[in-house]
């Protein structure tokens, strides 16, 4: 337990020394502030749902932007690692792999939680400081926006272990972390799409659709942030999706750990087998 | 006898390249043995395989009285290593690289200071290791692994971009601990760096250990010519098999001095009539084989064997 906090302690004091702390919470927060003030103009609504505005303009960002820090922080975090001749000396001192493994993602993991925890809140305060009354269901779905956000992002950062503890090579590991973000935001979706079109609801209904939908972690998120409460849906165009998918937001939070989880875990398979 | 590191029949592929073949040897307590042999001869192999870090094809291997690769830390606790080519984030100074090793080793962190001292990087600690020159990060890699008096050493060319300052205090701190009790392996290329200090040499060739033993056995089994050199006054000069007696393998150089490869028996022989009351002999000098010699006429024996 102590080499993990250690690892992770290192991990987060790199991402403080290169910036990518500070930068990833201004892009966040830069982008998160933009989207309120401009997304709550255009609908005119000041009243009591602004913040529900909201949430459906960070998910949608979130589901662009988190996967892809995530997997830029992650698919160099052991080839990258093992090419610089670092991981030598490290496996070198009294510390398992997976504890190596477990210290990063944990270090990782906090950095974009912190980006995003401090991104979006001043978002919901800036919304708060103008005056908008907020009630508190859409506080809880704020604030579940911003816990599914963070595991979405433990999600991608595993698959990206998992990339960087199977290749060679790290640009190798930086070619399919693209080709992943790529498949999971917007292939998979448009292909999806492209199939319930074809299909009119033939064979794609009911609980194949659910699977399709829960074996991609960002549309996972999706749902879950898009349904979960009416007052968002209504604002989200999903009410139609949400009626046909019949998930329970514990069943997509559950997919999204899985998400995070199983990847994780063979990552720490990969690399305990793998030789340096 | 059991030494701190016990090595048997290990092997260890790569593929189709043996890297390792068949290489048993028992590393004692206090002693400094120095690791020689060609590029790719299986010197890093074999660190690799003491550390855990690859394990063998076949053989055992025990460091501390652990198997190093079966996932039991406690030995690694009491061991440092130098990589041959090491390196750090470049993002944290030296001094937080310093204190994250020695928190991995749980080594107090007012250990960092007087190691950097030691090393002499106390001017830079503060500074991102990403600034440092190769000697400099050499020396931070030389103090990690001094972290927490280690009782096996491995260091793989150490000494390689030190400047002749350090590296002769290095030699000084490696002295110190093996006095203290600790196993000092070093591979190295700078053979005569080594002479003096190591007390025995194992010599690797492709894979192979082809000799094992002190600086003096290994001459004894190699059987080298000693090389003998007078400074002869002109008159003893014309004559030398006069005053010397018959000797093979004489030679005259820089017109007053005669040069003679004397083998191990006739060593004594050679110096007593050389000393001798008459001998027209004003100087001499006494050259060992040196390892240099000792390591190519190994390598080449062997390879003539196969
Ligand atoms: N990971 C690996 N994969 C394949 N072959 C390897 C690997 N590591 C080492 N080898 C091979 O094993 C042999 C021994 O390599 P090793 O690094 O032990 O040599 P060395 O004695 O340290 O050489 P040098 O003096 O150049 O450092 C070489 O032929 C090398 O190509
Ligand atoms: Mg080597």
């Amino acid at each position: 337990m102590r080499n993990i906090l250690i690892v992770a302690r290192k991990e987060i004091q790199e991402g403080l020394r290169n910036r990518w702390v500070l930068a990833t919470t201004l892009l966040l927060a830069g982008l998160a502030l933009s989207l309120t003030f401009l997304g709550s103009a255009p609908t005119g609504t000041v009243g009591v749902r602004a913040l529900d505005v909201v949430i459906v303009s960070l998910s949608s960002l979130t589901i662009f932007l988190l996967p892809l820090i995530a997997l830029l922080i992650s698919h160099d975090a052991i080839v990258g690692e093992m090419e610089r001749g670092t991981m030598l000396l490290l496996l070198s001192y009294p510390v398992a792999r997976w504890q190596v493994l477990l210290g990063k993602f944990v270090g990782h993991l906090s950095i974009l939680a912190f980006a995003t925890l401090l991104g979006y809140s001043a978002a919901a305060g800036a919304l708060a400081a103008t005056g908008a009354e907020i009630d508190a269901e859409s506080w809880r779905a704020f604030a579940s926006m911003i816990g599914s956000s963070i595991l979405l992002g433990a999600a991608f950062i595993a698959v990206g272990y998992l990339v960087s503890a199977l290749v060679r090579e790290r640009g190798t590991a930086g070619g399919i972390a693209i080709g992943i973000w790529l498949l999971f935001v917007l292939i998979y979706d448009m292909a999806l799409l492209g199939m319930l079109v074809v299909d009119q609801g033939q064979i794609l209904s009911g609980g194949v659709l659910n699977a399709l939908l829960l074996l991609n972690p960002a549309d996972a998120y999706r749902l879950f942030n898009l349904t979960g409460s009416a007052g968002v849906s209504a604002f989200s165009g999903m009410a139609g999706v949400a009626q046909n998918a019949t998930l329970n937001p514990s069943t997509l939070l559950a997919a999204l750990a899985a998400w995070a989880l199983v990847p994780l875990g063979l990552a720490a398979l990969a690399f305990s087998r793998r030789e340096l | 006898m059991t030494g701190t590191v016990e090595i048997r029949n290990v092997v260890k592929r790569f593929g189709k390249v043996e890297a390792v073949r068949d290489v048993s040897f028992s590393l004692p307590e206090g002693e400094t043995v120095a690791l020689v042999g060609h590029n790719g001869a299986g010197k890093t192999t074999l660190m690799k395989l003491m550390l855990g870090l690859i394990r063998p094809t076949s053989g055992s291997i025990t460091v501390l009285g652990d198997d190093p690769a079966a996932g039991q830390f406690e030995a690694r606790r009491r061991l440092g290593y130098l990589p041959e080519n090491v390196s750090f984030n470049a993002a944290l100074t030296g001094q937080e690289t310093l204190a994250f090793y020695a928190r991995l080793k749980r080594e107090p962190a007012k250990s960092v200071a007087p190691l950097l001292e030691r090393v002499g990087l106390t001017h830079a600690a503060g500074r991102r290791v990403g600034t440092y020159s190769k000697g400099m990060r050499q020396r931070l890699g030389l103090a990690q692994a001094l972290l927490g008096e280690p009782r096996v050493l491995l260091l793989d060319e150490p000494t390689t971009g030190l400047d002749p300052a350090l590296r002769h205090s290095f030699y000084e701190i490696v002295e110190e601990l093996r006095g203290r009790g600790a196993t000092v392996l070093l591979s190295s290329h700078a053979l005569t760096e080594l002479e003096e200090r190591a007390g025995r040499v194992i010599i690797m060739n492709r894979g192979i250990k082809v000799a094992d033993g002190t600086l003096d056995e290994l001459r004894r089994i190699a059987r080298l010519p000693t090389r003998i050199r007078l400074k002869v006054t002109d008159t003893g000069l014309a004559n030398v098999p006069n005053w010397l007696g018959p000797v093979e393998g004489w030679r005259r150089i820089n017109g007053h001095m005669v040069e003679i490869d004397a083998s191990p028996e006739r060593k004594i022989e050679l110096l007593r009539r050389a000393t001798d009351e008459g001998a027209p002999v004003e100087d001499l000098d006494v050259f060992p084989p040196t390892l240099d010699e000792l390591y190519a006429h190994f390598l080449l024996s062997q390879e003539t064997a196969r």
